[in-house]
């Protein structure tokens, strides 16, 4: 007997809507194996990683402050994916996005009006663009490869943040505290309600809406998905593979910005050596999950922030390391691409006689 | 070296074998998924023979000689090889029996000599200079000219043949394969293999030819086995009949018989290329030599000219997917527009179709509508209003196309890929020809398209410069030109020579300007210093 993977005809529908569900159904049962090996009750672990996170009001809101940051990255990466850019380095925008808002605060302590708001998200989303920009000029000039580069430069923009908050951008009244100075009033995201659920969660669900529209619909969506799919036809309807390139980067760069100084101006209220719990690495695994489209994007990113809920669940309640969130992560990750082969081949048990006839 | 094994399958090829077959395949059925590929073909060959096996793309000749050379095993039925039962396990079982194969699509490497080439496919343990000895011998005993030193990429394609050949002619075959051999050769250079597959069927070889060109089954094929959607569907003797009984038994139906009339004489030229020179960064591409061509209104003109000869870089050129140094180089309906893209291009109203229709023409895993929108974005017909697709619009052209070309698919929308080579092949011409532009320039439009579709879209390109269109046809296909053309030039090495009236053409001369003069005078000194 032998298996073997066989093309499909036309690539199935089915496969593509499953194939994320089965990934998530293989990744419990071995999420659940390998809590069985630490001794722990399989069931009750499953539990309170997976379902407690939404069981309170007070989980859920915290869900959606989690998702809002993921949601909105991933969004913009599962373009940049479609058009076969390769960005990896969402976090490094991230944190250059957090950075280049956070410069209104800091260096005008005292401005107070609607506009302070408007412009440091503005400049959020510029860095963001302006940092995505680097691998996209490097990729278009000199070929150099996305994925090494973008992911490169994450590092750079983490080293920045540590120099600045333990620096030039340490609060003078901060005890000597790595962090900016507070913000407040006007350069704090106002709340949704009386939680911690900010208009970051606004922003995330009008991106969906928007790159839905334009990845459905647009023109421009089209070039995208052509010149991923097969450049040579790109080039012959026209389309420019370097400027899919920049737009591409730049826009997820812009979001993955937005979702930085979202982070500062939201949850945090100031600068922090760290930022982010790894949003930017994690916003890969939601594209993907998503099947690169924003709407998918949505329910993945929600199915995320519940890894990390439950990471945290998991060590108050578990006693183990909330590291766990990201194995979680990792499996799924894996076996999404595995499972996304059946998309285009089917698995086929092949005959003992033929099987033989080929050995 | 081992000759004695060499020798085996030659002898055992000898007189007094000859009455008996060489081989036969017995019932074969093939099946993939829900395709049967191959449904009970029963197919003999004797030794000595050349037999044709005729059938449209997809009939499933590729799938039976791949049974048969072993690089697919049959669902069921069985291969009989000189009247004993044989399992062709892979293709080396079948090379050790004697098979040769020569495919469609040449393996050689492009940066290695004639013999380090022809070495990779024989045992290990050669000596290089003894196997080089035996190449030049091997090649001039058949008619097959060959240097072992020189480098494969500076052959052309005619030769990489013959490098095929002469590998499978060094194993001392008792039944070569050759597949659609003279797609890429010229008149003069088929008539010479002709000669020399005459003469291995005189020693005794068999040959398996598979071809859609009638008139050279009719020419050399004793025999001939044809094949409709995975059938027999009869066993002729090609010299009996006719191009069109043939034809007719390969489709199944008569065959449209293309209308050629022709209106009111040329009008204004619409596409002019002057002194048009690029040069290529691909170091295996062809730089385009100071090219002269006008189309004018109302006609056909052809370019013919084996694959590889700058083609694709004339293509490119005229579309815009690659730009000319100066914008006088290319003028449509007498506007310079050397250096804009192929978009601007197609807003004047010209329109193209590339040589790889998946790919390049149309993106594989995109529907159909979808891939309407590709070439229609641009130019008027309401596909693209303010950056917003129309689908409605797409999903109309797409039914528009259909109709009109007779596409057939199994969905009304379906992907691009799932479609036969002919179907969408009609459906990427039928795409540009909807929109009735008035420069048309297609880089071979028929092929690997079988005879009726290939028919459909003649017509339609006929039609179209009957319309008052120019059209501009590059093909390596010397009937097709002689069918559509009024006026045809060569291209040879990226040099054009002068479009000349096709009536004043004759297959002989276009045959030598695909050789290209100096290409000729080279050959006949190679041959003479040969030893």
């Amino acid at each position: 007997m032998k298996i073997i993977l066989e093309k499909r005809i036309e690539h199935s529908r089915v496969m593509a809507l499953l194939s994320p569900l089965l990934a998530i159904a293989i990744t419990v049962v071995i999420g659940g194996i390998i809590f069985a090996s630490l001794g722990l009750d399989p069931a009750e672990a499953l539990y309170v990683y997976f379902v407690e996170p939404v069981t309170t009001l007070w989980s859920i809101e915290e869900l959606i402050v989690k998702a809002a940051p993921l949601v909105l990255i991933g969004a913009g990466l599962a373009i940049c994916y479609s058009a076969n850019v390769w960005n990896i380095g969402a976090e490094g925008q991230l944190t250059i996005g957090a950075l280049f808002g956070s410069a209104i605060p800091v260096y005008f302590t005292t401005w107070q009006s609607p506009l302070t708001l408007v412009v440091m998200l503005v400049l959020g989303g510029f860095g963001g663009a302006l940092f995505a920009a680097i691998p996209a000029a490097l990729k278009n000039r000199f070929g150099a490869n996305e994925i090494l580069t973008s992911l490169m430069l994450v590092y750079v923009a983490q080293l920045l943040l540590d120099w600045l908050v333990r620096g030039p951008w340490r609060d003078p009244q901060g005890y000597n505290f790595p962090q900016s100075v507070p913000f407040e009033g006007w350069q704090q995201l106002p709340l949704l309600g009386e939680g911690r659920v900010h208009i970051g969660a606004i922003f995330a669900v009008m991106a969906v809406i928007v790159l839905a529209i334009m990845m459905g619909r647009s023109l421009r969506g089209f070039e995208i998905r052509v010149v991923g799919n097969s450049p040579r036809a790109g080039a012959f309807a026209g389309f420019h593979q370097k400027r899919v390139v920049w737009f591409t980067f730049m826009l997820s760069g812009a979001l993955a910005g937005l979702a930085g100084i979202c982070e500062v101006a939201g949850p945090s209220g100031e600068l922090q050596p760290s930022i982010s719990p790894g949003y930017g690495f994690t916003a890969i695994i939601v594209a993907f999950l998503g099947r690169l489209n924003p709407i998918g994007v949505l329910f993945a990113g929600f199915l995320l922030a519940i890894s990390y809920l439950g990471g945290e669940a998991a060590q108050v309640e578990l006693g183990i390391s909330d590291k766990t969130a990201q194995v979680f992560q990792g499996m799924l990750l894996f076996f999404i691409l595995a499972c996304d082969t059946m998309i285009l081949y089917r698995i086929k048990i092949a005959s003992g006689r033929s099987a033989s006839a080929k050995a | 070296m081992n000759e004695s094994m060499n020798e085996q399958p030659s002898s055992a090829a000898g007189p007094e074998n000859a009455a008996d077959t060489l081989l036969e395949a017995r019932n074969i059925v093939k099946i993939f998924g829900d395709l049967r590929a191959n449904d009970d073909v029963t197919l003999t060959l004797k030794p000595g023979e050349i037999h044709a096996l005729l059938g449209e793309n997809g009939a499933g000749k590729s799938t039976l000689v791949k049974i048969i050379y072993g690089s697919l095993q049959p669902t069921s039925g069985a291969l009989y090889w000189k009247g004993q039962p044989v399992a062709m396990a892979n293709p080396a079982v079948a090379r050790d029996l004697g098979v040769g194969m020569v495919f469609q699509h040449f393996s050689l490497f492009d940066a290695l000599t004639v013999t380090q080439n022809i070495a990779l496919a024989l045992p290990p343990g050669l000596v290089m200079a003894e196997l080089a000895t035996r190449i030049r011998t091997v090649s001039a005993d058949y008619g097959l000219p060959l240097r072992p030193g020189a480098l494969v990429a500076d052959l052309s394609v005619g030769e990489r043949q013959r490098i095929e050949i002469v590998r499978c002619l060094l194993q001392k075959p008792s039944l070569l394969i050759m597949d659609e051999p003279t797609a890429v050769l010229t008149p003069q250079e088929a008539g010479q293999l002709f000669v020399t597959l005459e003469r291995l069927a005189s020693e005794g070889c068999g040959i398996l030819y598979i071809s859609h060109r009638l008139e050279e089954v009719k020419r050399i094929c004793h025999d001939a086995t044809i094949l409709r959607h995975g059938k027999v569907v009869g066993r002729v003797d090609p010299q009996q009949e006719t191009a069109a009984s043939l034809a007719n038994l390969m489709v199944g139906n008569e065959v449209m018989v293309i209308k050629t009339t022709r209106g009111s004489a040329p009008g204004e030229p619409l596409l002019e290329l002057t002194e048009l020179s690029m040069a290529t960064d691909d170091p295996f591409g062809v730089s385009l030599k100071n090219i002269d061509l006008t189309v004018r209104a109302g006609e056909i003109v052809a370019v013919a000219g084996i694959a590889g000869n700058g083609q694709g870089e004339l293509f490119a050129a005229i579309s815009g997917e690659t730009l000319t140094a100066e914008e006088s180089q290319v003028l449509l309906a007498g506007a310079p527009c050397g250096r804009e893209n192929i978009t601007s291009r197609r807003r004047r109203n010209a329109a193209f179709v590339p040589e790889e229709r998946i790919g390049h023409g149309a993106v594989p895993n995109f529907a159909l509508s979808e891939n309407v929108v590709l070439t229609h974005h641009a130019i008027g017909g309401g596909v693209v209003r303010n950056g917003l697709i129309n689908r409605l619009a797409a999903h109309a052209v797409n039914a528009q196309v259909t109709e009109m070309f007779d596409v057939r698919k199994g969905t009304l929308n379906p992907e691009a890929r799932t479609l036969s080579g002919g179907n969408l092949q009609k459906f990427v011409v039928g795409r540009e020809v909807v929109l009735q532009p008035r420069i048309l320039v297609v880089n071979q439009p028929t092929w690997g398209v079988d005879v009726g579709a290939a028919a459909v879209i003649r017509q339609a390109l006929i039609d179209l410069a009957h319309s008052g269109s120019a059209v501009l046809v590059i093909s390596q296909d010397l009937d097709e030109i002689f069918e559509i053309a009024d006026r045809i030039a060569v291209i040879s090495r990226g040099e054009l020579s002068d479009a000349a009236p096709a009536e004043d053409m004759s297959l002989e001369r276009i045959g030598l300007l695909m050789a290209g003069a100096h290409e000729k005078a080279n050959q006949a000194g190679r041959t003479a210093t040969t030893p």
